[in-house]
């Protein structure tokens, strides 16, 4: 049935239509709807039976999901930024152990300063920690991606990350079509475990492994991410026959045949990327964006495959890696290894400023015109960063950076818009 | 405000249409100044920029009027909805407003009317009965629909007579403003 409705409560109620039975979380903005949603579904029966923790902390929900998981229970729990880094330890504990937890993270910055708004900082903070990694374009996505993720992970038997743009779609309204509990039940079987703790046959999980059996452990959790570049798309194709939907899947190309120049990004920029595309080509620009979905394991075959016809390739992303440049470009200059492709990095949108199609238009321009320096900062206020310059060069007590920059900006613009 | 967005999504959404609505999530606390968007479209809206361009100006709150500059970007054909008894003279916008079509400027006192109708100073749903008066861009039954979809029992009944009365207040003001 096609609704409008909030993002946040699309994904409460496709995690309620995966009979999920054990749902702990912290609140966290921009996560916090989610799982007030679903706290609402399981009060009023409407998951049943599933019980609902509320935990002490991130720490806590990701360790009940542990507990939850390894007594045989389908576990979810969602989190965001700080949230995501205080359950760290955590996190990787659930996929050394291969538990196939589902996590929605709804993408936002990491402080200092804090930050409460949209950028890719928290995932890629987490993006070695063997969970499989995907990204939502759009509303529909994250809601699709949440019932395929049920399945993926329990396959495969390890973590699942549905990343979501943080207040640009978690707390966005618009249409979706949501799936009937049917249709997901023939999708997605009841969870069958690989390993339980069963008092009827009574296991431990979690040894202690030395040098004699770690790295074996580890290479296993690298093949079965491989396995997962085989599996994701097929399970993308399962769930389009059933749902009528293309969502999900490794790659998603959009005017690549023909392009000259190719833009890479994830999550609910790509939209806006179509958009500015659209219009370039409209001038005459030969220009495509390519969508990774699949963040981890990451398509190195098919990110190759779509971009090694291209003459130049820019990677436009919310995450940055302080002293080296690009976390997402890094992974897509290993794709392109040897293949005559220039690249290009450009770091958009960090601490949620607004990502537009004139700044894309100009960027690309830019990039066409072999203007754009390897690495840039789309839309930099290159006024205050000076000024923080000068001043640090005028004064050792120069004072706070943070707090000087806001100064600098004045209060109205850190207040509205 | 970020109510009033999802709603007018709503009801664009139950006349077919494609809708997008979002706030511009700035803190988090009740009275700080919040900006909130609405797309509506005969397609699927891919686009995510915040609106820089409005077609359609509502100001729920009419003292920002002098902290911010509430009309940046409006095109200049764009229609202006602002919740308050006084004129735009009074309110002190007057020569601001010059550039765009006066048909097209109204205010309406939806905290009035909602005082009225709900006994608490909400104006969203009301700013709406009168958003789809001014534009005709969506009907008083979809405004209706969406809010009847959002609350219930008395607050929706109480929303919808609200919505109303500011949809046949705008409705009044616009043909005296046409026979003036």
């Amino acid at each position: 049935m096609r609704k409008q409705i909030e993002g946040s409560r699309a994904v409460a109620e496709a995690v309620a239509l995966a009979r999920p039975e054990v749902i702990c979380a912290y609140p966290i903005s921009p996560q916090t709807h989610i799982v007030e949603g679903l706290g609402e579904l399981v009060k009023s029966g409407k998951i049943a039976p599933c019980e609902f923790v509320n935990v002490e902390s991130e720490f806590a929900a990701m360790s009940v999901a542990i507990g939850a998981s390894a007594a045989g229970a389908r576990a979810y729990t969602a989190t965001a930024s700080q949230g995501l880094l205080f359950m760290a330890e955590a996190v990787y504990n659930a996929s050394g152990l291969g538990l196939p937890i589902v996590m929605t993270l709804a993408n936002r910055a990491i402080g200092a300063p804090i930050n409460i708004w949209n950028d890719h900082s928290d995932s890629m903070s987490q993006r070695d920690c063997g969970w499989i990694q995907l990204f939502a374009a759009h509303n529909q996505e994250a809601l699709d991606l949440h019932i395929q993720a049920f399945k993926l992970a329990e396959e495969l038997s390890m973590p699942v990350m549905v990343c979501m743009d943080g207040f640009i779609l978690t707390h966005a309204v618009e249409g979706i079509d949501m799936p009937t509990q049917d249709e997901v039940d023939a999708f997605l079987p009841p969870y069958e475990p690989r390993q339980v703790l069963d008092p009827a046959e009574p296991v431990s999980i979690g040894a202690m492994v030395g040098p004699e059996a770690f790295m074996e452990v580890r290479y296993l959790a690298h093949a079965k991410q491989t396995v997962a570049l085989e599996r994701i798309p097929e399970i993308a194709a399962e769930f389009c026959d059933r749902f009528g939907r293309n969502t999900g899947g490794l790659v998603r190309s959009y005017h690549c045949d023909d392009a000259e120049t190719i833009v890479v990004a994830l999550g609910s920029v790509i939209g806006t990327l179509r958009e500015t595309v659209e219009e370039l080509r409209r001038d005459g620009m030969k220009i495509g964006v390519l969508g990774i979905s699949s963040f981890r394991p990451f398509p190195l075959a098919a990110v190759r495959e779509v971009l090694q016809g291209a003459k130049r390739v820019v990677v436009l992303e919310k995450s940055f890696s302080v002293g080296l440049g690009g976390v997402v470009s890094t992974d897509v200059r290993l794709a392109l290894e040897g293949a005559p492709v220039r690249g290009y990095t450009v770091v958009a949108g960090l601490g949620g400023r607004a990502i537009t199609r004139a700044s894309l238009a100009s960027t690309l321009r830019d990039a066409v015109d072999e203007k754009l320096e390897p690495l840039t900062f789309m839309d930099l206020d290159w006024r205050i960063v000076n000024r923080q310059l000068e001043r640090e060069a005028a004064s050792r007590r120069s004072g706070p950076i943070a707090e000087n920059l806001l100064r600098d900006v004045g209060s109205v613009a850190s207040k509205v818009s | 405000m970020v109510t009033a967005a999802e709603l007018l999504s709503v009801a664009a959404f139950e006349q077919g249409r494609y809708a997008q609505a979002f706030p511009s999530f700035g803190s988090e606390r009740t009275g700080a100044p919040v900006v909130a968007f609405c797309r509506i479209d005969e397609r699927d809206i891919r686009l995510r920029e915040p609106i820089v361009e409005p077609d359609v100006l509502i100001v729920q709150d009419p003292t920002l009027l002098h902290q911010v500059d509430v009309f940046q970007g409006l095109k200049r054909d764009g229609y202006v909805l602002i919740n308050s008894r006084r004129s735009f003279d009074d309110l002190g916008v007057g020569e601001v407003v010059q550039r765009f079509r006066h048909e097209r400027l109204l205010t309406v006192p939806a905290t009035e009317i909602a005082l009225k109708h709900l006994g608490r100073p909400m104006p969203n749903a009301v700013m709406l009965g009168g958003f789809a008066a001014l534009t005709g861009l969506i009907t008083l039954e979809a405004v209706a629909h969406a809010i009847r979809d959002k609350f219930a029992g008395k607050v929706a009944k109480a929303n919808v007579a609200a919505a109303t009365e500011a949809y046949d207040s705008v409705r009044r003001a616009m043909q005296e403003t046409a026979h003036a």
